[in-house]
């Protein structure tokens, strides 16, 4: 089975950290992966977006036009990239800051899930893309969850891990509020 | 009977394809006078350069490496950098250094690369047929400065003793001539202290030669070397600039 | 199974090249290769190698002639205008058979052009883009697992056969993260570097390695010993990957990045029931003539798939001579332009017959 999860915020919503976990998981599960990241000029603030391609096989092209999953952390880039969702597909949207009141998606599933709120509940906005991830794993159920729990260990820096415990928190939350 | 002259053992026992009274001759027997004394030919790498001065390896008989024009300090770089036990050379004219390759002798001399260059500056191109060097003479006619060199137009010849003696990463900068005997006592002996240099490990060092290109000049060699006393040394002094270590 | 590393394409050709016994590295920052000078620079010193930060590209190409003269294995990688301004020196380690390994991570031109991926350097590649009529391996990876493969072979391949070799990817394969096992240095028999220059010690003979050609005949000689090494390479050495060519009735014909979108591509026309395969070259020079030889015996139409208005369609044309309709379809690069799987399917099937 090939799956293929775009996501795009704007830079500093830690969008390509999301990448990199997803593929961390991926691998812990024994898949192949591609992990294709493009931003904006910008160092801070532009946009940032990365598309994630796993499969026991071949992954194919790390480009792709409509993605089966898509995790959208701003309304700036649900307006641009949430109709590429393909029909049957997830998209998965941070309902905190993407109003998507009036917006048809026809044959798509949306996911909403609060993420800055629930990031900040748990203390900390940075961990909006931990959140994203969890709702991710629930709403599509490509990956397992404790593989991110394992993941987090590739993906943090070492000087990082002590914040494992608060991520998993924010996994969990994000999976809870997707399954809603 | 005693042997009071004989030929170096670093040069082959060939003739030269230098023209009559031609400088260079004089200056490959300097240096391979310096790699005798040191017993390092068979330790030495040369860089040839592009110019009068590619045959290098015709009458030195060490390995050579031939460089695209002015890119004798990067090959040298590379070469030392591989082999750190050899003594790595160059050896350029004033076009292959001063002109195209500017930024190659200041980059290698700043970086403090643990080579030898040999800077050989007759004012002219010469095997291109004397067109205008970088350190052509104010005035200087050449085949592309038929009027002379004007400094308005042209620019005034570089010194380039005094401009790599500006860095810290050279340990030596010397400037010396091979137009009479006692010129040639004097280079020999910083010729020698410009491969010590290396030797002992001690840095970059840099030794430019005066010399004379009597058929570019349009002059006999006894004019030429005249014309280099009276005219270009007062222009490009001689002496040591740098010389960090004091040896 | 070998543990999988998740590493980014122009890390991998680092990594393969430390792996291959590299230790000499010289380049110049630019976009979008400088992940592979910094990961050097941190990782030769302790190794005991050399990571010199050229003064220019110029300056870089130059210390590699240098450094290979002596006899070891070293590396430059650039881009675009990078590699330009290395022409000069490719040509002279091509004149003076030097080995030596160039990586160039592709971006826009002509000119400064852009960072964003393209094919835009296919003829410079392959041609030789310096003066005096030469030629020089090129290798173009379509994954991360094979930047560093083919950058591990590349080592191989100039030793062997005394050429500069060129590893051709573009930003997708180079920013490109992926799950690779780093294989360890095949063992291969190289032949002894008697031609380097390293001092000519006591007893031996000089040795030269100078590309200046002035004797009787000298060069006429060195042009066709070349032209015959040239020759060996296109017997021995062509490489490249078939997918579903076998019962294909339109093969689709790519390189690098864009082979890798048009694998989903050509997947997807599978899915839909349309007799489509793909053939990657893998080798651009020697560019493997023999295999649009052998397809066009059963596929008498191929579509050319760049990231260009169409470079590799020239070698594509002449290798399939009369024996097949050659169909193209180029996206010149540009932010934002990268062609989809999608996209690619509707031409399949526009050209699909």
């Amino acid at each position: 089975m090939r799956h293929d999860v775009f996501i795009a915020g704007y830079g500093g919503q830690g969008v390509l950290l999301a990448g990199n976990l997803l593929s961390y998981a991926a691998i812990h599960e024994g898949k192949n992966v591609s992990f294709f990241p493009a931003y904006g000029v910008e160092k801070r603030g532009g946009s940032a977006m990365c598309t994630i391609v796993f499969a026991e096989g071949d992954t194919g092209s790390p480009v792709v036009g409509h993605p089966s999953a898509s995790i959208i952390l701003n309304q700036l880039s649900f307006d641009k990239y949430a109709a590429k969702v393909k029909a049957g597909g997830v998209c998965i949207i941070n309902s905190s800051l993407v109003n998507c009141e009036g917006i048809d998606l026809p044959d798509v599933k949306l996911v909403k899930v609060p993420m800055n709120q629930i990031a900040l509940e748990l203390g900390d906005l940075r961990m909006v893309n931990m959140v994203a991830c969890g709702a991710y794993v629930a709403a599509t159920g490509a990956l397992a969850r404790p593989s991110l729990e394992e993941a987090l260990k590739k993906t943090l820096p070492e000087r990082n891990h002590r914040l494992i415990p608060a991520n998993i928190k924010a996994i969990e939350a994000g999976a809870a509020a997707a399954q809603g | 009977m005693k042997q009071v002259f004989q030929k170096p053992e670093s040069l082959k026992d060939v003739q030269t394809h230098f023209c009559p009274g031609c400088s260079h001759g004089s200056v490959h027997r300097l240096a391979a006078e310096a790699m005798d004394e040191f017993g390092i030919r068979a330790e030495t790498i040369g860089v040839a350069s592009v110019g009068c001065s590619v045959f290098l390896y015709s009458y030195f008989d060490v390995d050579v490496i031939e460089a695209p024009h002015g890119r004798a300090p990067a090959v040298a770089t590379g070469a030392k950098r591989a082999r750190p036990d050899r003594i790595v050379f160059t050896y350029q004219g004033d076009g292959d250094l001063a002109a195209i390759g500017t930024a190659e002798i200041i980059h290698a001399a700043n970086r403090g690369e643990d080579i030898t260059v040999i800077f050989v500056n007759n004012t002219t191109y010469g095997m291109t047929g004397g067109q205008m060097a970088p350190t052509t003479m104010v005035g200087q006619k050449t085949s592309t400065s038929p009027y002379g060199r004007d400094q308005n137009k042209d620019g005034y010849p570089i010194r380039m003793a005094e401009l790599l003696a500006q860095l810290e990463g050279v340990g030596f900068s010397a400037r010396v001539a091979v137009n009479s005997p006692k010129n040639v006592m004097q280079a020999k002996k910083l010729m020698k202290t410009a491969f010590q240099y290396q030797v002992e490990k001690k840095g970059f060092s840099f030794i430019e030669v005066l010399a004379v290109c009597p058929t570019n000049w349009g002059m006999s060699p006894l004019a030429a070397n005249e014309h280099l006393g009276n005219e270009m040394i007062p222009y490009f002094p001689l002496g040591v600039y740098r010389n960090t270590s004091n040896l | 199974m070998s543990t999988k590393l998740f590493v980014k394409g122009n890390e991998a050709v680092a990594m393969a090249a430390i792996e291959a016994g590299c230790r000499y590295y010289f380049g110049y920052p630019i976009t979008p290769q400088s992940d592979i000078p910094e990961y050097l620079s941190r990782e030769l010193p302790p190794l005991g190698g050399e990571f010199i930060q050229a003064e220019s590209e110029v300056a870089a190409i130059n210390m590699l002639l240098g450094a290979s003269a002596t006899g070891v294995r070293c590396m430059t990688s650039s881009s675009g205008p990078g590699i330009s301004l290395k022409q000069e020196g490719i040509s002279f380690m091509a004149g003076s058979e030097l080995p030596g390994v160039i990586v160039d991570i592709m971006r826009q031109g002509p000119g400064l052009g852009g960072i964003d991926a393209s094919q835009a350097d296919y003829w410079q590649a392959t041609r030789g883009g310096g003066h005096g009529g030469y030629r020089i391996i090129v290798l173009a990876p379509s994954s991360v697992q094979e930047m560093y493969d083919l950058t591990m072979q590349a080592f191989d391949l100039s030793d062997i056969y005394r050429i500069p070799v060129m590893v051709l990817a573009d930003s997708v394969i180079g920013q490109m993260k992926e799950s690779i096992v780093a294989n360890p240095r095949p063992v291969t028999e190289l032949p002894a570097k008697d031609w380097a220059v390293r001092g000519r010690r006591e007893g031996q003979s000089q040795n030269v390695v100078k590309s200046l050609k002035l004797g009787d005949g000298e060069m006429e000689a060195f042009h066709w010993k070349m032209h015959a090494r040239y020759q060996e390479l296109a017997d021995k050495e062509c490489r490249w990957e078939e997918l579903q060519t076998d019962d294909a009735t339109l093969v689709v014909t790519a390189f690098g990045s864009a082979a890798r979108i048009a694998r989903t591509a050509v997947a997807m026309a599978r899915e839909e029931g349309l007799k489509v395969g793909l053939l990657r070259p893998i080798t651009l020079f020697p560019f493997p003539q023999k295999a649009y030889t052998q397809l066009t015996r059963h596929c008498k139409r191929l579509l050319d798939i760049e990231l260009n208005t169409g470079q590799m369609i020239d070698d594509v044309r002449l290798s399939v001579a009369k024996d097949a309709e050659v169909e193209f379809y180029g996206r010149p690069p540009g932010a934002g332009s990268l062609p989809t799987p999608e996209e690619l399917l509707e031409q399949i099937k526009k050209h699909y017959s």
